[in-house]
């Protein structure tokens, strides 16, 4: 065992941050440290930067067009790519459909579906929560009725990040309502384009928008876009939320976030001493989790699966990502009140009415608290760490 | 000991839970927040002839005698509706202040009109640097023939835009952090030299920047006495912090009245989410913490007009450190126990957990005041 990195590795991160500087957009970079919302573009230009080079699909096997990296590399690109201000990988396409297209997909969805996303020529979607089924999501009752060569598929989804950028939308869909509630289900790739797909957008409580409804209304997709067997769904779900788990700890973007946090928290030390030992207490909180990831990840370099205590990570790396924000509005005090949507979303000239790293304190720290909510709220980890890993 | 209202206190509290309730459903409020002022001058007229903008004040003042358990009634009910009306800078702590600190002049001038609905206010005291340090003052004051000129910034002032007078806090004397040589002084929200930049706040209300370049008053706008200022904008403000965490309490009693009701009905797992041990826990937690909020602020409610300087800050700080925690702990509980309908626009909740957050954070938040009780506990 050892932490320290061999000459490779560092050379590797190099080439990594080499990269990064050559090929990040400068106004990219700068939404990242001033806390803009990022546009369409932002992502995807970006992306398909990483797609030329082969590095968008970073956790992909080599078989199927991925560097086929070993933990230290992924380590180590995630890392110095959250450094240099990258904004995160979105990973609807790469990190969650991708894995689950060449894990159940036959050849010809193969071939069909993972260039585009390998590339970002594609821009991907989520098609799982419902209004009825959230918490509960073996509850959805988005309805796929086969006729032929298609389905009708009838229904709505929520929830639903970036449905506005979508191109495809991957749905889970129920194909029996006679079966369990889990025995059901099947896993379908639609167009966004297909009549009868309507997208209207949901605000949060920041002003951002994000995430949309989705109404499927008779929409006819072919069967040759179902993924594994009709009813079988619930594998790839699962598979694929295993997957959505380990990484949306988001432990690079806690760890420049703490750093950030460092910086403008100098000000507000010689009113509050206290700040230094609660920014000290969520950077080696960080710290825990990072290495429990990396725990994590080599037992599944040694050819293991994400098990259910990854779990644990998404409920420490939500609280961590909350707890940044929370302290980060708190170092500036009263100039988080101003409320300037303009300098948060759009391109202006606007100037900050107080600190420059004021005007998006506030607004993160509203919006963070999505994150014990989303991708299995804290309530529901918590229940399979129980009943998975402790057998309560 | 007593620790009931009064039937004169039972109406106040009957009449302003009427008022949230006819002029504050959460789509009304939201059109007053979209409206150019932030606020209605209909619902300000109508706090005249309730008698509500001179309740708190002696009957010499032109009041009707009330304190501060009156301003807690009301602003607990204002909590409740999340009411955007500037109660809070032109009542409690423009009308407070010059109350207690002003001239018969001023009080004529001033208060008497306030009182009637005629007049607004507001307090400059917060700078660039100052933080929650109340004495951290640069703005300027220097003697100008008989009256003064008034140069520096001033940030984060409530209801500027409105405010026929604000009240600005500056330095005549001492070096930039002391509390001796700060003097207060009523300014013409319209005075020559004076430039605001307008903008709306998290919780949607309005707030300015103020550029103060050479603004000229008379001898007569000091409130108070000369370097003597720090005294009366400390009590002010504590007076203010314990009216804002009646707001609180309301808001906290809002907030978990919704989430209980969507834990009653929201279902999954085929029952309602309330049936969850977890949930349950959580919201026994929201409801013991909206009690602590209640206590403390009675409690600072009662004190607040002691003689002793000392009772009344510990009073103020001790409560704003419970409305802090307490604030905090049921507007993410709410959030949280909503899913992700808590952090859309669409529900109230995430609109009380937005003003639960920016209440902690004016006038010192939890771990200032923390801070500030503590210190004045041991010099005790």
């Amino acid at each position: 065992m050892d932490l320290a990195l061999k000459p490779e590795h560092k050379a590797f991160a190099d080439e990594v941050r080499d990269f990064a500087r050559k090929n990040l957009s400068p106004a990219t970079r700068e939404k990242t440290f001033s806390g803009k919302h990022f546009d369409r573009d932002d992502h995807v230009v970006w992306q398909q930067a990483l797609g030329r080079q082969g590095w968008l699909a970073y956790t992909w096997p080599k078989k199927y067009g991925g560097p086929g990296w070993g933990v230290t590399e992924r380590f180590l690109f995630e890392n110095v790519l959250a450094e240099e201000g990258a904004p995160r990988i979105i990973p609807f396409g790469v990190k969650m459909v991708g894995p689950v297209i060449y894990t159940f997909g036959n050849d010809e969805q193969k071939e069909r579906f993972l260039p585009g996303i390998r590339s970002s020529e594609v821009s991907w979607c989520q098609g799982y929560s419902e209004p009825g089924a959230g918490s509960d999501l073996a509850n959805l009752r988005t309805r796929a009725v086969r006729e032929g060569d298609h389905y009708i598929v009838n229904g709505q989804k929520t929830w639903t990040s970036y449905a506005h950028w979508g191109d495809w939308i991957f749905c889970l869909v129920r194909t029996n309502t006679e079966a369990k509630a889990q025995e059901g289900i099947s896993f379908l790739l639609i167009d966004m384009k297909t009549p009868g797909v309507t997208v209207r957008p949901i605000i949060m409580l920041d002003g951002a928008h994000a995430v949309n409804d989705v109404f499927l209304d008779n929409v006819k997709v072919p069967v040759a876009n179902l993924i594994g067997k009709e009813n079988e769904g619930w594998t790839c779900a699962k598979f694929l939320l295993a997957n959505e788990r380990l990484g949306i700890a988001e432990v690079p973007a806690s760890k420049r976030g703490v750093g950030m946090l460092r910086a403008i928290a100098t000000d507000s030390l010689r009113d509050d001493p206290s700040m230094a030992e609660k920014i000290a207490d969520v950077d080696l909180q960080v710290q825990a989790l990072e290495m429990s990831e990396l725990r994590a990840l080599s037992t599944m370099a040694l050819g293991g699966a994400p098990g259910p205590e990854v779990s644990t990570l998404k409920v420490r790396g939500s609280e961590i990502q909350q707890r940044i924000a929370e302290l980060a509005m708190e170092a500036v005090g009263e100039y988080a009140a101003p409320y300037q949507p303009g300098m948060l979303f759009h391109d202006t000239n606007e100037t900050p009415v107080g600190p420059d790293h004021a005007p998006p304190a506030a607004p993160r720290y509203f919006n963070m608290r999505k994150t014990s909510i989303y991708g299995g709220s804290t309530e529901i980890q918590k229940n399979i760490v129980s009943k998975m890993v402790l057998g309560l | 000991m007593d620790l009931s209202l009064s039937d004169e206190q039972k109406q106040l509290q009957e009449q302003a839970e009427r008022f949230v309730r006819d002029k504050y459903a959460f789509d009304a409020r939201r059109k007053i927040a979209a409206t150019e002022r932030g606020w209605l001058p209909e619902n300000w007229a109508q706090f005249a002839e309730l008698g509500w903008l001179g309740m708190s004040f002696s009957e010499e003042d032109g009041g009707y005698g009330g304190g501060p358990i009156e301003t807690m009634i009301v602003m607990e009910q204002f909590g409740k509706g999340l009411v955007l009306e500037p109660f809070l800078p032109t009542v409690v702590l423009g009308g407070g202040m010059i109350a207690r600190s002003g001239s018969k002049a001023q009080k004529e001038a001033l208060l008497a009109p306030m009182i009637e609905g005629k007049k607004q206010f507001a307090l400059a005291w917060l700078e660039r640097q100052s933080r929650y340090n109340l004495a951290d003052v640069s703005l300027k004051a220097t003697k100008e023939g008989a009256g003064w000129s008034l140069s520096g910034h001033k940030g984060v002032v409530y209801n500027a835009a409105s405010a026929d007078h604000i009240i600005v806090l500056a330095r005549t004397a001492g070096s930039a952090r002391e509390p001796k040589g700060l003097t207060l002084f009523i300014v013409d929200g319209k005075a020559k030299g004076l430039s605001r930049r307008d903008y709306p706040t998290q919780d949607a209300l309005r707030a300015s920047e103020l550029t103060f370049d050479k603004v000229s008053v008379g001898a007569d706008a000091v409130l108070g006495k000369v370097d003597e200022g720090f005294a009366v904008v400390e009590d002010g403000v504590d007076r203010a912090i314990v009216a804002l965490c009646a707001e609180a309490t309301g808001c906290m009693d809002a907030i978990n009245a919704a989430t209980l009701e969507y834990i009653k009905t929201r279902k999954q797992f085929g029952v309602p989410i309330g049936k969850f041990q977890v949930l349950q826990h959580r919201m026994v937690d929201c409801f013991t913490n909206a009690q602590e909020a209640r206590s403390m602020t009675l409690m600072a409610s009662l004190k607040i007009d002691d003689k002793d300087p000392v009772v009344r800050a510990k009073a103020a700080s001790g409560a704003k450190v419970q409305i802090g925690k307490s604030g905090k702990f049921c507007g993410q509980s709410a959030v949280q126990m909503h899913g992700g309908m808590g952090v859309t626009d669409e529900l109230s909740v995430s609109h009380y957990f937005k003003r639960l957050t920016m209440i902690d954070l004016m006038f010192g938040n939890q771990q200032h005041h923390l801070t500030r009780y503590s210190n004045l506990a041991m010099a005790a």
